[in-house]
């Protein structure tokens, strides 16, 4: 019972205060301490995840399952940079306080711990980041197959976008004078009317649904009455 | 140890949801910028109240009210009809089709933490996949990529064990942290998903870059795709390569219309009184746009006053 009914009176009280923080002005501060008392909670937490992470691992390479050597990577990386970071070792002095090592900081390129992120950890999230483009192809090319009426809309649409955006929409209707009749025929006119009316019409009918929609989820949170997210035992 | 983890977990859970009603406030007043921008020019210094902020504080009050009263209509009987929403019907037909195939169901929350209203509605959503998923007697595996995130998901899995009378079968080393770096998380993921090859995903929560990659490697596997967010930047990625897709308000009203409970479901059709409200003052601002150009000097300022006051 009170596991359940502590959390809603927090939560209830804590998402007053946050909306009274947002209009007015002397509760402002008060909205800044109920963020700080979260970031407090989420590094305690981190501490969990840590320990979660370890034993995850931990028991792949005990149990020497399929993939256990990532496993051992993992684990050794983690302790690598925790350590490293930690201690900052290899940190370039501070140059206000050169005669103390841990004054330093551990971020530049030139310490272990900026070196593993410069040069790890960077090219590796720009990698996956980068295989991005190619799955963008493949799914477009499974989007825009002609099927049906809307398909066929949406094909067109993106074609005239995707054309406009290269030189070869400027190369095929570039000619026409900007100050003629016959300018909204322009392709780069008909994507900016494209992008400004239909997409942003679009888009803005979306915003406002799911404002209202976090407006009616807030409600139902603050007033209790969707508990899902707790446990029921 | 875990119910040391479930306590921290109410409380962390609380004192995040306090930063909900942040975004809330601030979708709206996305929506309301304009109104917002118009009053500032008149708006008081050193005031108690944030006077650039009214039009805002209205909009919230009726919205509010609106959702109030729906909700006490329908506390006290009153009949509430919703939509059939395909891709929460499609929830039980990707977890039946995962146990028959013997193959995991994956559930992502996002990666985003518990301040992060996407991240609480997902993991609402969780509560039910994770409630069938047990009854069927199907594999969940929800990799997370915040430790809070994790140690709610724990508990809500653990409870739909127990809502459907299989609680020795909860496994929380299905429900893991990976880490906060989007990318390596992403890594993560796909690579369970290459191995695994689950036969249901669900992306359920705040997705930015990693959608495409993710909803790509699960097409590609072959699994039904259930997704849901209201990022609307990562919405047409979604739509593209996921089977069902939840998009924007629908994604919240997932868990009262899962929950199937009146009064719920009640706070969506104030939800949608709401969006009344939206549409009468687009049509009038158009209105006042439109008297505003054509007739000129005093008239004509006193509309465009009048739009930009209510959000125009």
């Amino acid at each position: 019972m009170m596991q359940r009914t502590i959390p809603i009176a927090i939560l209830c009280l804590s998402g007053t205060i946050m909306v009274a923080a947002y209009f007015l002005s002397f509760a402002q501060s008060w909205g800044e301490t109920v963020t700080t008392w979260f970031n407090i909670l989420a590094a305690v937490a981190l501490v969990l995840g840590a320990g979660n992470l370890i034993a995850v691992n931990l028991e792949k390479i005990s149990s020497q399952r399929a993939g256990w050597g990532y496993a051992a990577i993992t684990l050794a990386s983690f302790a690598f940079m925790l350590v490293v970071g930690l201690l900052k070792v290899g940190a370039v002095p501070d140059p206000k306080h050169p005669g103390v090592a841990f004054a330093g900081s551990y971020e530049s390129a030139a310490s272990p711990f900026g070196w593993m992120y410069e040069y790890v950890m960077s090219p590796l999230t720009a990698t996956m980041f980068a295989m991005l483009a190619f799955y963008v192809a493949s799914a477009a090319f499974r989007a825009f197959r002609a099927k049906n009426v809307e398909s066929i809309l949406l094909l067109g649409t993106a074609f005239i976008v995707l054309l406009a955006q290269t030189a070869a929409g400027m190369f095929l209707t570039g000619w026409i004078p900007e100050d003629s009749a016959f300018a909204f025929l322009r392709l780069d006119h008909i994507k900016t009317g494209i992008m400004n009316h239909v997409q942003t019409a679009g888009m803005r009918a979306i915003m406002i649904g799911i404002a209202l929609g976090i407006v009616a989820m807030s409600l139902r949170l603050i007033l209790g009455i969707d508990r899902s997210y707790l446990s029921k035992n | 140890m875990q119910r040391l983890s479930s306590r921290r977990l109410h409380t962390g859970l609380a004192v995040a949801s306090a930063a909900i009603l942040v975004p809330c406030v601030a979708a709206l007043g996305d929506v309301g910028a304009g109104a917002a921008d118009a009053a500032a020019a008149v708006a008081a210094e050193g005031t108690w109240f944030k006077m650039d902020r009214l039009p805002l504080f209205v909009m919230l009050v009726v919205v509010g009210v609106a959702i109030i009263v729906a909700i006490e209509l329908a506390r006290s009987g009153r009949v509430v009809k919703i939509r059939r929403m395909a891709a929460l019907d499609a929830v039980d037909e990707a977890i039946g089709r995962a146990t028959e195939m013997g193959r995991p169901v994956l559930f992502i929350p996002g990666i985003m933490d518990m301040t992060e209203i996407q991240t609480v509605a997902g993991v609402t959503i969780l509560g039910r996949v994770a409630k069938t998923a047990a009854e069927y007697d199907a594999k969940l595996e929800v990799p997370t990529s915040r430790s809070i995130v994790m140690s709610a998901a724990r508990d809500v899995v653990q409870a739909a064990h127990f809502e459907a009378g299989r609680p020795e079968t909860y496994d929380a080393g299905k429900i893991n942290y990976i880490t906060d770096e989007q990318f390596g998380y992403v890594a993560a993921v796909t690579g369970t998903m290459m191995r695994e090859r689950p036969a249901a995903c669900f992306y359920m929560g705040a997705f930015y870059a990693e959608s495409l990659l993710f909803a790509e490697n699960g097409n590609s596997i072959g699994a039904i795709q259930i997704a849901g967010t209201a990022e609307p930047s990562q919405l047409p990625f979604f739509v593209a390569a996921c089977d069902y897709t939840l998009i924007g308000e629908e994604f919240f009203a997932a868990s009262a219309y899962l929950s199937g409970e009146k009064v719920q479901l009640g706070s969506i059709q104030g939800q949608d009184f709401g969006k009344l409200i939206a549409m009468a003052l687009i049509v009038v601002g158009v209105g006042l746009s439109t008297v505003a150009a054509i007739v000129p000097g005093e008239i004509g300022k006193f509309m465009t006053g009048f739009k930009d006051l209510i959000g125009g």
